[in-house]
């Protein structure tokens, strides 16, 4: 059936942008500029595959179980330098992520080229994963794999955390009101902040680890198709609320693969696709604001 | 030191486009709007450039690219200021759109090959007896006219925002846009100047990119500039003179690689594509405490 083949192919693609967009809804609902998922991602990545190829041998079927949560680890360490540098130098997370993910991009060309270059040395990848390493299909005949599970539960599980947990109250007070959060509700909002960077760049490194375990199976250069950057417009869609999150991901993976098959089918650049999706960022805040108020929860904390 | 006459040279060609977006950005940040749609203004700016130069003319070239430049900052301009939206999230979805729009356009006109059409560039012209000067007299004044406008661009802006009557209006708005409204500024007009300001000379920077510089146009070549240009804005103090020296410093910092190629020193490539970014943390983690950002930079809640 190839309607259940390109539908799959489409949730694949959602599985990234749903994870990665969490990242950007949480961090925007705490008062965090997390604009570095991409970066995160591809550190997550990194990890995801050097642990699989290193450990792989003798972890077995246990390897995703390591691999996985070394993603997110060292996504949230990659996030960890830009809060280190907010809450120390008071320097702008914005431009701070912005410039991990260059360094991130970099650090992928490197190490494809160098260390963990596949043993012939011809392509600039690495080896590809071991059977045991990936994640298993879900949807037998096509490629949707277990991580697009795992990013429904995530957000469900945010939802959840947001609306019935102590920390989610104190980071949504946080976000949205910080001198009312900490004045009113003795809510420590550098503290609180810096958690919130540290998971979502931890989100985003989980993103780019299941990438790498349910698709590409290995790590080059363009494996992340700017999923870190369309992850902004998928939360910003959403209204930074993890269960729209699935629905903007989704639609936002539809768009992205239609894309794709129209530069295909009729030599249309699929750079359309970002086209589109800012000029939906930019129709979400014109609504927003011509409202007489900005997208919900959506207030910067300064750090000066 | 036969290698340092290049690597000099090297310092003043890197810093050149990095020094008109920047001075830009200066005036666009004193009037207290922040446009992460920099880099947008940069890569339009360059197409621009791109399209206009094959009229024959490298000044209808930049021409090209001022205009574009400007196309861009009015669309941020109508968001940040005619709606009050959020600068941070306008900027970003502006970015994302303009590397979009410009591979989409440069894909229909040019073709998938593209470079099928070969543009004028800007020579280098000498200004007789000072180049002859040793040391730093190539790198001054052995350079493309383009950077010499630069040169002459640096104290006229100083001039007019420390020592004009609508430079201390535009600083005045920056400060506290409510307070210069009562005192007779156009706050809303002299910010949306400052931000097309900005657009022009973050689009000439794009120009110089192409036709001073690579002599052609590729998807994406504003690389992070910019961002790498907002932190430069920062280093240099908010300050003409001092942005001026911090975008010569950052040349520097990025042309060592003349330095350590004539040294024969070898060393992964990447290092020195990552070592601008990873300059930026530094510098801007190195100044912490000691810069002062105009008081409403970025806050949409205090504007008139």
């Amino acid at each position: 059936m190839p309607e259940l083949s390109l539908l799959a192919d489409a949730l694949v693609r959602a599985t990234p942008l749903i994870i990665a967009g969490l990242a950007v809804a949480f961090a925007f609902r705490g008062g965090v500029f997390n604009i570095g998922a991409e970066g995160q991602l591809l550190v997550g990545a990194i990890a995801a595959t050097a642990i699989s190829l290193w450990a792989g041998p003798v972890l077995g079927r246990l390897t995703l179980f390591v691999a996985l949560p070394g993603a997110a680890i060292a996504g949230a360490a990659w996030a960890g330098i830009a809060a280190e540098l907010r809450r120390r130098f008071r320097v702008l997370e914005i431009i701070s992520t912005i410039m991990l993910n260059f360094i991130a991009i970099h650090l992928v060309s490197f190490l494809v080229r160098g260390p963990l270059q596949e043993p012939t040395r011809i392509y600039p990848q690495t080896e590809s994963l071991a059977e045991a390493a990936r994640l298993p299909v879900i949807l037998s005949g096509t490629r949707l794999h277990a991580g697009f599970a795992i990013a429904i539960l995530l957000a469900v599980g945010f939802a959840w955390f947001f609306r019935r947990t102590a920390l989610g109250f104190r980071i949504r007070a946080t976000g949205a009101a910080p001198a009312a959060a900490w004045s009113a509700g003795r809510i420590d909002v550098g503290r609180t902040s810096y958690i919130v960077f540290l998971v979502s760049g931890g989100l985003a490194g989980l993103a780019g680890g299941i990438e790498v375990s349910g698709v590409t199976f290995a790590l080059y250069e363009n494996l992340s198709a700017g999923y870190g950057y369309t992850a902004i417009a998928v939360a910003l869609i959403a209204g930074l609320n993890p269960l729209g999150v699935i629905a903007s991901g989704i639609f936002f993976a539809f768009l992205e693969t239609g894309a794709l098959a129209l530069q295909r089918d009729f030599a249309i650049p699929s750079s359309v696709a970002s086209v589109a999706e800012a000029l939906l960022i930019l129709a979400a805040l014109a609504v927003s604001s011509l409202r007489g108020r900005g997208i919900p929860g959506l207030k910067r904390v300064r750090p000066t | 030191m036969i290698a340092l006459e290049p690597f000099l040279e090297g310092a003043v060609r890197t810093a050149t486009p990095l020094g008109f977006a920047a001075l830009g950005e200066t005036i666009t940040e004193r009037s207290g709007i922040i446009n992460i749609g920099l880099e947008g203004a940069i890569i339009a700016g360059a197409f621009g450039a791109f399209v206009a130069a094959g009229t024959g003319h490298v000044w209808i070239g930049f021409a090209g690219a001022a205009v574009a430049g400007m196309l861009v900052a009015a669309l941020f301009a109508f968001f940040a200021i005619r709606i009050r939206a959020d600068q941070i999230i306008a900027g970003t979805a502006i970015s994302l759109m303009s590397l979009g729009l410009t591979a989409t356009l440069y894909h229909q006109l040019y073709g998938a090959t593209g470079a099928a059409l070969s543009i004028p560039t800007m020579a280098v012209a000498e200004i007789p007896g000072l180049a002859a000067i040793p040391v730093i007299g190539r790198a001054l004044f052995a350079q493309p006219p383009i950077t010499y406008l630069l040169f002459v661009l640096v104290p006229c802006a100083w001039w007019w925002l420390y020592r004009t009557h609508s430079g201390l209006g535009l600083r005045a708005v920056g400060e506290d846009p409510r307070a210069a409204v009562a005192a007779g500024v156009p706050a809303n007009r002299v910010q949306a100047l400052a931000v097309l300001l900005g657009g022009m000379l973050g689009g000439i920077a794009g120009g110089v990119l192409v036709i001073a510089q690579a002599g052609s146009f590729a998807e994406g070549m504003s690389a992070g500039r910019g961002f790498i240009a907002i932190a430069i804005v920062v280093l240099g103090r908010w300050h003409p003179i001092g942005v001026a020296l911090a975008a010569l410093v950052f040349g520097a910092a990025s042309a060592l690689q003349y330095l350590f190629q004539a040294m024969g020193w070898s060393l992964p490539y990447q290092l020195f594509l990552a070592l601008p970014y990873v300059l930026t943390l530094l510098g801007l983690a190195g100044i912490a405490g000691k810069s002062t950002a105009p008081a409403s930079l970025g806050r949409w809640q205090d504007q008139p």
